[in-house]
């Protein structure tokens, strides 16, 4: 269970992790600027298992794999968004940072709500209403990606 | 099966008669880029996997591009990653800080992005490409890594969003304002996950250079990939780089079929479209420059992917002819590769900038992404050719980026403000579009 951080539509990746923190590849040292141009306060704010509640098409824009890798290393355990840029659902998916899509849960949950997510089953639950919703089923192939724990994984154990 | 352009060169790739949207293929790629921002976690992946060598070292293209030449000793490391890779797999086509320039504008230079063919880029904006006739799409540096590993990715056929043109562009019009007035139509997400295929009598009348710029923006609006479907134009531009590159490989061109199944079809009569400008901080904010507030500018960034083809530095040039930039206006021109720079030099196109007052700089992305030559501060205001505004994009979240054609971007710095290029000069642009 985490504190929703509840945003807007259109959370691009420049936002995420602004260029100018894109000199390193370390997940900490990207994780200390997550969402830094959208929320100054977040790092600070943020805690282990919390989640991220956004809108629709959730890290438009760049290819930079460095945002899932920046909020996953903030300690944030899932996002939950209406809708998802394709190229950041890729990267999400093959960096291990769980994603659900569901604009239910998102119109349903506030700032500061307690949020428990499960998301190889889908579902996201708020705490702080009791309400639950079921988010989009990952296609099989993209599941496989998940269980084998990210695509390094996977194409490894193709190749063993 | 009727079926689109982008579902026959899926079905091609996947080894398969037929694809349709919707289904998960596992396609063979024809080329795999990265640059110096995603090259070197690509690398890392790769090591990860596990496999001993790259699936083929003549098919992966990499680009020093964004942070060169290295801004510092965090971005110097980055590049020698980079390098270093390149050397240990002994990969063809790396491109050096003075030998390339920025990705999406070299690789059709060089040739090795052609029609028919699947192109993975590392980079969101590797939907460039399609402006040649193949499928071309960014991912993240993981997925390319994999691809360097097996010279495969999966791929979620895309829906097809049409977009037909009629008539011909107006003056001042480029194939920037074509895609900043249809984004403004279908916004940010429009065609999230679709393949935008811009189709139509009208887009004869485009030139490569505008048609690159098309392509380019479909990541703008969501989609997964831009298309322009083969014609004299392209093949003429295909077959002309092969010769000066001497790469005479083959391609296959492809179309639709008339009857495919198009999941939207949204029609654009190029008589009116106007030239546009998206205000900050969308590139959905897009409306005519004829009815945008007048506004004083600090910054002009005339560079980045988008536009900054010799085709974009002639419209400039020709907006500027003998005046000189506002005194309180820095104009910055960043030629995207080290052919247009030489070109543009020969032209006498440099020397006219600098003497007009503006910084000429070496290609690379650079103030496009708020990396180097040119962040802006504070408060500030900055008309860019480049392809995104968003918050803090180009510097400080606190900036204001509008983003437009090289005409309009000029007439900004000419005039300090936000005008019109109607209101800086009146001799025939339209001319400087069809020329070589
Ligand atoms: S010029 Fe800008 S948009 Fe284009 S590849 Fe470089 S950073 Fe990306």
């Amino acid at each position: 269970m985490g504190k929703a951080f509840r945003y807007g539509d259109n959370v691009d990746t420049d936002v995420i992790i602004p260029a100018r923190y894109l000199t390193t590849t370390d997940e900490k040292e990207l994780a200390a600027h997550a969402l830094e141009d959208l929320d100054p306060t977040f790092v600070e704010r943020v805690k282990p298992g919390d989640i991220v509640v956004a809108g629709k098409n959730f890290g438009c824009g760049s290819s930079r794999e460095h945002a899932p890798v920046a909020i996953k290393g903030a300690g944030v355990a899932g996002v939950v968004a209406s809708s998802y840029a394709r190229i950041f659902f890729r990267n999400a998916i093959n960096t291990g940072l769980p994603i659900i899509e569901c604009p239910e849960a998102v119109a349903a949950i506030s700032d500061g709500d307690e949020v428990t997510i499960d998301a190889e089953a889908g579902v996201v639950r708020n705490e702080t209403t009791g309400e639950e919703f079921k988010g989009e089923q990952l296609p099989d192939f993209v599941m496989d990606i998940v269980k084998a724990g990210g695509l390094v994984e996977w194409v490894r154990s193709k190749n063993t | 099966m009727p079926s689109t352009i982008t579902e026959k060169i899926l079905a091609r790739a996947a080894g398969r008669d037929e694809v349709s949207a919707g289904e998960i293929v596992t396609c063979k790629v024809d080329l795999a880029m990265a640059n110096d921002v995603t090259a070197p976690s690509a690398a890392d992946a790769f090591r990860r996997m596990g496999v001993p060598d790259v699936w083929d070292k003549h098919k992966i293209a990499l680009v020093a591009s964004h942070f060169v030449p290295a801004k510092d000793i965090a971005t110097a490391k980055l590049m020698t990653r980079m390098r270093q890779f390149a050397n240990e797999y002994d990969i063809e086509h790396f491109f050096e800080v003075g030998r390339g320039g920025i990705e999406h504008i070299l690789l059709p230079e060089e040739a090795l992005t052609l029609p028919g063919q699947v192109v993975i880029g590392a980079d969101s904006h590797s939907c460039t490409y399609g402006a040649l006739g193949c499928f071309s799409t960014g991912v993240g540096s993981t997925d390319l890594g994999a691809v360097f590993a097996t010279g495969e990715i999966w791929l979620k056929v895309p829906e097809t969003m049409k977009i037909v043109y009629t008539g011909a562009p107006g003056e001042w019009v480029m194939g920037k304002d074509l895609i900043l007035s249809v984004i403004g139509r279908i916004g940010d997400d429009g065609a999230s996950y679709m393949a935008m295929e811009h189709t139509g009598e009208g887009i004869g009348h485009l030139s490569m250079d505008s048609r690159l710029t098309l392509t380019n923006m479909a990541i703008e609006a969501g989609a997964k990939s831009g298309i322009v479907p083969p014609d004299a134009t392209t093949l003429d531009y295909v077959r002309t780089r092969q010769e000066i590159m001497g790469r005479p490989n083959d391609f296959e061109v492809f179309h639709s079929d008339e009857d495919a199944h198009f999941d939207k079809v949204i029609e654009v009569d190029l008589n009116t479209v106007e030239p546009m400008i998206a205000q900050p901080s969308l590139p959905s904010l897009s409306i005519p420059v004829s009815t945008v507030e007048r506004r004083k500018v600090d910054q002009v960034f005339l560079g980045s992917c988008t536009n900054a083809r010799i085709e974009d530095l002639r419209m400039a040039a020709h907006v500027l002819g003998d005046r000189s930039i506002a005194p309180t206006v820095r104009l910055t021109v960043i030629p995207a590769t080290q052919r247009v720079w030489k070109q543009a030099n020969e032209e006498g196109l440099l020397d006219l900038f600098a003497s007009a007052g503006a910084s000429v700089s070496t290609p690379t992305c650079g103030a496009c992404l708020g990396a180097h030559m040119g962040v802006v501060g504070p408060g500030e205001v900055c008309v860019s050719t480049s392809n995104r505004n968003y918050v803090g994009r180009m510097g400080d979240p606190t900036a204001q980026v509008y983003l437009a054609n090289p005409a309009v971007a000029m007439a900004a710095a000419v005039a300090g403000e936000i005008v019109h290029p109607d209101e800086i000069t009146s001799a025939p642009a339209q001319a400087v579009l069809t020329g070589g």
